[in-house]
């Protein structure tokens, strides 16, 4: 009687939640809290109270069947033998067309899968920086470089493309002594300003944060970890490359210019990534 | 009822072999029930959902009732996300039941699998089923992946933004794949109406066409069940579908959903109010993906930066840890029954008994090791929060990682195969060592042994 009872009281608790759904739905609107408890005691109480109603009332005896293993030599041979028919046997040539001619028609159906996306071209190798782009920020002004202040790190795009995600760039200005990059380099920090693409190498994350005691750039998805004084080599973390740096300048009225568009592919890296002079449709 | 539907379909008999099926009790066998009834809640959950979801990456201007977003501009997708769930009448619940549900079932999919690994279950004659799990699995994978994505917001698109990244780094077809799935260069404004489609239409009736070859297989065969007095090759003990099975089980399914209510409404999950919407020069820190997908997310920050061109060809150091190894890891997964059947037991016999992990000491070891690695992996996609917790350097936190994960899981194997040969032992000391050895003659001709205990 015991199991009848916390049925009772199962089948009970389920039919007031339930009552209590409809009140709160109709009169206290959303409350996810109310409405998850109500919920859970509503669908809990019928399960409960059928999962005891299994164990405590039902006395099904344990029982036992047969198994009959599966594989029975003389039914797959009649089977074969029923798929032996002649007009396919002596017919190999025209059963391996009709192969043929499946496979071609599963080629052709396939064919539009590639009208959901264009090739590549150059897409991967090219960003909307272009010699004499003007480097603004997000608000679109133009940028001076002597009106940065030292360490301050801004988010900045070409002129006329601000928010493309591929021409994001990280404008940081260091003291122009404390720049160690390339030779061929030197001349595309003016007054110490650098500029770094903001794709993450790696996994291409926004590499959103700057650590400015050792002037190193992180990235939060799988912190990999950039040297900004040394042309942004990767110091710790999984990226193997070096963020790629935007050649900038300074035009006649001292606001920051870009020299020419990245050198090389910025974001994660693919296979032919170094055929920076092939590609196009 | 039943002779309307019996002198129309002949039924009758059919549902009552049907209605005394015997099911073996025992309760990992209710693993894959968990699972199940999560998918029912899942799509119920969903149906809701998918009538609010605007699928549309166009720029809208927010103004609802979430005022530290008021006036931004976010897309359709994320706006309407935030209407369903300060706006809708019980669509928060919806939503977070749903969310709960998605990470629930790919648990018990995960443990149930590893009852079927341990316990052999996937050998003769069930080795087909085991395929077809494997395909589910990566199918609630698909749909974990394509559904967080779809609200569109800095988290998520984080996460799309990484996928994309890994596919491009496929050597040779990996940007024309990737140009092809996300409709060009990252970020595109197809590609959250695609998911969509992928979430709501592909992928589940997939998945549900092969939940409905997997329970079809398992009717069919029957169930496998434990080894004890009684329990023989040639034969099934349990009790009959009806009325205790057919209870017990409804009774589960509602309790499995009573808890996934009171999870989606006590427990918040993915606020994406507090994200704020995808922009693409914008990350969030630190940014953890949903628990299934982090063994890869970890693999990738544990990897050392190599990245190989030779002959013109980049190998992008992604390529490795992102596709390389999950590709190997389910390569080996999916065949490991024929794996174990051809190298380790070189066992052709169908098997209606299981295994206890013991039996097989070097199955127990490898799954041991497999497991410590995907949970070291999944522990290092959280390096960054880690570090902050135990107060050290995120780059120490990820060294120590880069040396356990090879570590870990080797000792795991040895201690692991020591003690099952331990308990192997035992058994033998405590009487239950085969006494002797029968031969019996096989209809084809052979012979097999047959182990006697007395």
């Amino acid at each position: 009687m015991r199991a009848e009872r916390a049925i009772t009281l199962a089948l009970g608790v389920s039919i007031l939640a339930s009552i209590g759904l409809l009140v709160v739905y109709a009169f206290v609107g959303a409350n996810p809290q109310i409405e998850g408890v109500l919920l859970a005691l509503a669908l809990g109480g019928v399960g409960l109270g059928i999962v005891v109603w299994a164990i405590g009332l039902m006395d099904a005896p344990v029982e036992e069947e047969p198994r009959y293993p599966f594989g029975s030599e003389s039914a797959v041979q009649a089977t074969e033998r029923t798929l032996d028919v002649e007009s396919l046997s002596r017919r190999k040539f025209l059963v391996r067309l009709l192969g043929g001619a499946g496979a071609m028609l599963a080629a052709a159906l396939v064919l539009p899968v590639f009208s959901l996306g264009p090739q590549p071209g150059r897409a991967l190798f090219e960003t909307a920086w272009r010699k004499g782009s003007r480097v603004v920020g997000s608000d679109g002004q133009p940028i001076r470089a002597a009106d940065l202040a030292e360490d301050a790190v801004q988010t900045v795009f070409p002129a006329g493309s601000v928010g493309r995600a591929d021409s994001q760039t990280l404008l940081i200005k260091v003291r122009a002594g404390d720049l160690q990059l390339a030779a061929d380099r030197q001349a595309w920090a003016p007054q110490g300003v650098v500029g770094y693409s903001k794709i993450c190498t790696h996994a291409g994350c926004p590499v959103g944060l700057y650590r400015a005691e050792d002037h190193s750039l992180l990235c939060p998805c799988h912190q990999s970890t950039f040297d900004v004084l040394h042309g942004a080599v990767p110091t710790f973390g999984p990226a193997a490359r070096p963020l790629p740096q935007l050649p900038l300048d300074v035009d006649a009225d001292g606001y920051l210019v870009a020299r020419s568009d990245y050198t090389e592919p910025v974001g994660p890296s693919f296979w032919n990534m170094t055929h920076t002079d092939e590609g196009g449709d | 009822m039943l002779h309307w539907f019996d002198e129309r379909l002949g039924i009758a008999g059919w549902a009552r072999s049907g209605l005394r099926k015997i099911f073996p009790d025992h309760w990992s066998f209710l693993l894959g029930e968990v699972a199940l009834f999560c998918l029912v809640v899942l799509v119920l959950t969903g149906v809701f959902l998918t009538l609010f979801y605007v699928p549309d990456a166009t720029p809208v201007t927010y103004d609802g009732r979430y005022l530290p977003l008021r006036g931004q501009e976010v897309s359709a997708a994320y706006n309407s996300v935030l209407v369903l769930s300060f706006e809708v009448k019980a669509g928060l619940v919806m939503r977070q039941v749903h969310h709960w549900a998605a990470l629930v079932f790919v648990s018990a999919i995960v443990v149930h699998m590893l009852r079927i690994f341990f316990t052999g279950a996937f050998r003769k004659p069930r080795e087909i089923n085991w395929l077809v799990g494997i395909g589910l699995l990566l199918m609630a994978l698909a749909l974990g992946l394509t559904g967080y994505s779809l609200p569109d917001d800095l988290l998520s698109g984080t996460g799309l933004r990484i996928v994309y990244s890994v596919s491009i780094s496929i050597p040779f077809i990996g940007p024309y794949l990737a140009f092809l799935v996300f409709g060009g260069e990252f970020p595109t404004a197809t590609i959250v109406s695609r998911l969509f489609v992928f979430h709501v239409m592909l992928l589940p009736a997939l998945l549900l066409g092969g939940v409905g070859v997997h329970l079809a297989i398992l009717w069919r065969q029957k169930h496998s069940q434990f080894p004890g007095p009684g329990y023989t090759e040639t034969n099934v003990v349990g009790k009959s579908f009806w009325p205790s099975q057919v209870f017990k089980s409804t009774g589960l399914m509602l309790m499995v959903a009573a808890v996934l209510s009171l999870m989606g409404g006590l427990v918040q999950i993915n606020p994406v109010w507090t994200y704020g919407p995808f922009i693409p020069t914008t990350v969030s820190a630190p940014s953890q993906p949903d628990w299934y997908i982090g063994w890869l997310d970890g693999a990738l920050r544990l990897f050392p930066p190599i990245e190989i061109t030779a002959l013109g060809i980049t190998i992008p150091s992604p390529f490795i840890p992102g596709v390389l190894l999950p590709g190997v890891a389910f390569a080996i997964m999916t065949l490991w029954p024929f794996i174990e059947q051809r190298f380790v037991t070189h066992d052709h016999r169908s098997h209606e008994l299981l295994d206890r992990p013991r039996d097989n000491p070097f199955r127990t070891a490898l799954g041991v090791a497999a497991l410590l690695v995907f949970i070291i992996a999944t522990l290092a996609a959280g390096n960054d929060v880690a570090a902050i917790i135990f107060n050290i350097r995120v780059e120490t936190m990820t060294d120590v990682l880069r040396i356990l994960i090879f570590v870990v899981p080797a000792i795991g194997f040895a201690v692991t195969w020591r003690i099952m040969h331990e308990l192997r032992r035992d058994d033998w000391a405590g009487g239950e060592r085969p006494t002797s050895v029968r031969l019996r003659r096989t209809p084809d001709g052979g012979f097999e042994e047959i182990d006697v205990t007395e």
